[in-house]
């Protein structure tokens, strides 16, 4: 290939220029790359060093045990129990169908577990464990922990479940915890992110949700290095939370006990207040339910046969649910009567089973009239004329005042699940809410507890309770939290002249004790235990005058919810009161017939600390009530079951 | 003066040939293949025998074939071009009907143990053939259309063969080498700015013929184009390389996060970290100083070679000396502005780095040619 020189040399130019600018190109190239290196490596360094650590660290949280609850005496009200968690490995498993086929035979797994097993497995990465079964006890798992050889991949996992081991006895108080739901997500600001845990359970109701803060404690945290598919390299680092606060309640496990038995069936709620420091020993609702089946999930149908009734289960209506006091309200009259001096104990009401007011007849539950009433009189029993004229002379405005004084609607500050207020009416009240101004006749009805008065068990416990100690004692159900005793609030006096309040209870006692007294049915025979109480029976529906012409129908002739609500609020011992209780119980008919026998019962036991002794009881009496007791459910004659409804999940 | 001539007189011969290389070249091309296996043995996770040991094979083998090369004259190599250019057309079309399938393309041709990639052989036999042409060519005639098309058709047959396969990132390094070829012989500005000008419009055909019945690129490849313009539009599917590319480069700041302690190579955030993401984990690990100091090696490689062409004033010498670096440029350039997310994501391997063998081969023996030029290149008479 022969050039000429100048050829050779034009080529040689060529190359040399063309070969520079391709440098020169090269160069700027080199150029760019480096500017790039340095922007990503120099300038963004720190966000890139950032973004790398998000991606490689995971923060797991450690969910804390959550605080537990017991009874004044220690007793365990809500516990953590270890619950085991079946779990599969793929990778870890080989053949996959074989395992699961072994394990069935230990575990009653169903078809469609296996297969929904199956399918999670395949489509989870092979390093994920995957849930076999969940919500085992040890006796299930030992199993297959002692088979272990044979079954490549599967562990036991260990994880803490809520239990109630009383159940029933104290589903109303204690409530009971749930999965978090959207909704209560969408309730609370700056929701815990352990909240966010799948299956996270918080309270629901009660105690449990009204000290979920101090319950739950605060979550661990867990820092994990993760590679890109997510895979567990190593642990970085843990940090220990905090386990949730023990609550200990005021409530005496065999008093609720007993309490909750002897409620039965009935629609029906009591309270049973310490009248030293207020303390709530016993505060039951029925029917009650087993708050353990919404720990674990409660069925449709389950769920559906306490929605669906008239009885109302879920309430609970020892705080939640309020009624007109009926004469239990009497107390409160007479005291407001004596102390603003309008009457005089021993003065006397003509009661000739009626009181007309212009052209309105208000009529005594006696239809022929008690005839001649003083104070004492008036409270054994009951008369309602001898209140028509008290309230008349004493006004509604002093009536009311005297209502708060003793605790009616005021909303105490208790860790219960929407605690009522009640309704202690008065003019303004009337005015503001009704539109209307104050009637004479609304302060008759109030005079004897009916019209607006509304009062939940728990206030009239509490008044009850002031009513017997004379100091303004605040209901207290928690005693300890965590660390932190919760001292009952000083009671200060109530500012009532000692004299009146013996009056009225001197009142109260003849209700029980004498001949003539209301609940002389329900009285006590051993003197240390005497019960002083008044009975109350808030009508339900009006009586029209064309019924009251034709006689009033019985209870027993009206369908159920149209009956009287009966009441009962007592204390005790007379001498040297301890005690306080309520009993409401739903259209139980009269309070003497239906409330005051339940209310003596629960006393008795309360004042014993057991079971209520028989010779308490009037002789006559003591046979079918020795056998009524004997056939409660009580927890403690209770054998072979530790009330801690267990199931396979 | 014929070759004979200063051959005799001037060229060394025998196995005094081996003191005429170009000893900065191979000692860069060491430094360099050192670096790969390094960086091998650290994204297998210390383990010697994954990548590294049979890279070091491989590059043993390749040494030889340099060497080989190197001492066969150039003008040897001059008179095969067209025949090797003409056999790598050959195995392109064997491996249109015959290669294996990977990747979800046709790229190679199993021969025993061997995985041979005949479109790594055509970048270099490509330049080979071009250069050998425009020795031959008369100068004057350089930019005359009709030999100017000559070379055009030699560019576009493997590069229809290879885009077939479909490999886009050798395409187009096919095109731009042979391209380089043409500019550095003398061809006339016009034709490159033309082509430019072609360039421009077929682009906006590609764009246009997306989603058509005429679309002219598969899906993926549209896919990765999408991503390159806007990798946060899809995070965790085909923008996931470039962006966890993006911060395993960034995390590794001044001076790296330490051998071996790069948690997204150890971790496996890093696509493909031993082939064509190789560079960001040398990035993550030894930060900006042990990029820098890569990209320095490999642009006193590309120096050198173009030092040797400048000198040489053999034309096939020099233009296949010129064409090999500048197609050696254009493997590093496209391959750390790929993972620095300054370019698609092509499948370009870093050269002499990446793990595989058939480009570490080809490349070798390249440099093998380069060594051959300048051993051989003609000597001035005092």
């Amino acid at each position: 290939m022969k050039r000429t020189p100048r050829d050779q040399a034009e080529s040689e130019r060529r190359i040399t220029r063309r070969g520079l600018i391709l440098a020169g190109a090269q160069l700027g190239v080199v150029g760019i790359l480096v500017a790039r290196m340095r922007h990503l490596q120099l300038e963004q360094s720190s966000e890139f060093r950032l973004l790398a650590e998000e991606n490689r660290i995971n923060v797991r949280l450690l969910p804390p045990p959550r605080g537990r609850i017991f009874d004044r005496n220690g007793e365990v009200l809500a516990d953590n129990e270890q619950l085991y968690r079946i779990v599969i490995v793929r990778e870890d498993a080989g053949d996959v169908d074989e395992v699961l086929a072994r394990l069935a035979r230990l575990l009653p797994l169903e078809t469609e577990d296996i297969e929904r097993v199956r399918a999670e497995i395949y489509r989870r990465s092979p390093f994920v464990p995957v849930t076999v079964a969940e919500r085992l006890h040890w006796e299930d798992v030992a199993e297959v922990a002692v088979n272990t050889p044979a079954l490549p991949g599967v562990n036991p996992e260990v994880g803490l479940s809520r239990v109630y081991p009383l159940g029933e006895d104290f589903a109303h108080v204690v409530g009971y915890v749930g999965p978090v739901s959207d909704y209560d997500l969408s309730r609370i600001e700056n929701p815990d992110p352990l909240l966010q845990i799948p299956r996270y359970q918080i309270g629901k109701t009660g105690v449990e949700a009204k000290l979920e803060d101090a319950l739950r404690g605060r979550a661990g945290t867990r820092r994990i290095e993760v590679n890109a598919v997510g895979r567990v390299m190593r642990e970085l680092d843990r940090q220990p939370g905090q386990p949730g606060a023990d609550v200990e309640l005021t409530i005496d496990a065999g008093l609720q006990n007993f309490v909750q038995a002897r409620l039965g069936r009935e629609s029906a709620s009591a309270v049973v207040l310490d009248t030293e420091t207020g303390d709530i020993l016993a505060l039951a609702s029925s029917p009650s339910f087993d708050p353990n089946k919404f720990v674990r999930g409660i069925s449709v149908a389950d769920y559906r046969a306490l929605t669906d009734t008239p009885l109302r289960p879920l309430a609970n209506k020892a705080v939640q649910g309020t009624y007109p006091p009926g004469s239990t309200f009497k107390m409160v009259v007479a005291l407001a009567a004596l102390e603003e001096g309008v009457i005089k104990p021993e003065e006397t009401v003509w009661c000739p089973g009626y009181k007309e007011l212009g052209r309105r007849r208000f009529h005594c539950w006696k239809r022929g009239g008690h005839g001649h009433v003083n104070l004492i009189d008036s409270l054994e029993q009951s008369c309602d004329v001898y209140y028509y004229e008290v309230a008349e002379k004493v006004g509604i405005e002093k009536i009311a005042a005297m209502a708060r004084r003793l605790g009616l609607g005021a909303q105490f500050n208790l860790p219960l699940s929407a605690v009522a207020r009640g309704l202690t009416p008065d003019k303004d009240w009337k005015r503001r809410n009704r539109g209307a101004d104050w009637l004479i006749g609304d302060t008759l009805n109030a005079g004897i507890g009916q019209g607006y008065v509304l009062a939940s068990p728990l206030q009239l416990a509490v008044m009850t309770a002031r009513l017997a100690s004379g100091r303004a004692l605040e209901p207290r159900l928690v005693r300890r939290l965590g660390e932190a005793e919760q001292p009952p609030a000083p009671a200060r006096d109530l500012g009532i002249d000692p004299g009146h309040l013996r009056l009225v209870r001197r009142g109260m006692l003849a209700v029980t004790n004498n001949r003539r007294g209301t609940a002389w049915s329900s009285r006590v025979e051993l003197a240390e235990m005497k019960i002083a109480g008044k009975t109350g029976t808030s009508q339900v529906r009006n009586i029209s005058a064309a019924e009251r012409e034709s006689g009033v129908l019985d209870n027993d002739e009206v369908p159920w919810e149209q009956r009287d609500h009966a009441l009962f609020v007592a204390f005790a011992p007379y001498d040297a009161p301890r005690l306080a209780c309520s009993v409401v119980v739903e259209h139980g008919g009269g309070g003497s017939t239906a409330a005051a026998p339940i209310a003596r019962d629960i006393m008795l036991a309360a004042l014993s600390g057991g079971m209520p002794p028989l010779e308490a009881y009037p002789a006559a009496q003591r046979r079918e009530i020795g056998d009524r007791l004997r056939a409660l459910n009580l927890r403690q004659y209770r054998n072979g079951e530790d009330g801690r409804g267990r199931s396979r999940a | 003066m014929s070759y004979l001539e200063y051959t005799v007189q001037r060229i060394p011969t025998g196995p005094r040939k081996i003191l005429y290389m170009n000893w900065p070249l191979v000692l860069l091309t060491l430094a360099v293949a050192a670096v790969g296996f390094v960086m091998l043995y650290s994204v297998s996770g210390g383990a010697f025998s994954t990548w590294a040991e049979p890279q070091m094979k491989r590059f043993a083998l390749g040494l030889g074939v340099m060497f080989g090369v190197a001492m066969v004259p150039i003008w040897f190599w001059r008179n095969v071009a067209g025949l090797a250019f003409a056999l790598s057309l050959v195995l392109l079309l064997f491996v249109e009907f015959f290669g294996v399938t990977g990747m979800g393309a046709q790229r190679w041709i199993a021969l025993g143990p061997i995985r041979l990639q005949p479109s790594e052989l055509t970048k270099i036999t490509l330049v080979m053939v071009l250069a050998a042409y425009y020795d031959w060519l008369d100068v004057r005639k350089v930019s005359h259309p009709l030999w100017v098309a000559v070379p055009l058709v030699l560019i576009l047959i493997p590069t229809a063969l290879v885009l077939k396969q479909p490999d886009l990132g050798t395409a187009l390094l096919l095109l731009a080498g042979g391209a380089v070829v043409m500019f550095l012989a003398g061809v006339h500005w016009a034709y490159f700015a033309a082509v430019a000008g072609a360039a421009g419009g077929l682009v906006g055909a590609v764009f246009a013929s997306r989603g058509t019945s005429w679309q002219l690129l598969k899906d993926y490849q549209y896919r990765r184009i999408d991503t390159f313009l806007d990798p946060s539009s899809d995070p965790l599917g085909a923008g996931y390389h470039i962006t966890q590319a993006k911060i395993a480069l960034g995390s590794g700041g001044w001076a790296g996060r330490g051998y071996m302690q790069g948690t997204q190579t150890r971790l496996n955030f890093l696509p493909e970290k031993h082939t064509d993401f190789i560079f960001t984990t040398l990035a993550e690990e030894f930060g900006f100083v042990g990029s820098f100091s890569l990209l320095l090696l490999y642009v006193l490689i590309v120096g050198f070679c173009i030092h040797s062409a400048l000198t040489n004033r053999d034309r096939f010498g020099a233009l296949l000396t010129l064409g090999i670096a500048a197609t050696f440029f254009l493997y590093f350039a496209v391959n750390m502005s790929m993972v620095m997310g300054l370019a698609p994501v092509v499948g370009v391997p870093l050269p002499l780095v990446s793990y595989g063998g058939s480009a570490m081969m080809v490349l070798m023996g390249a440099f093998g040619l380069v060594q051959s030029a300048h051993v051989h290149r003609p000597r001035s008479r005092g």
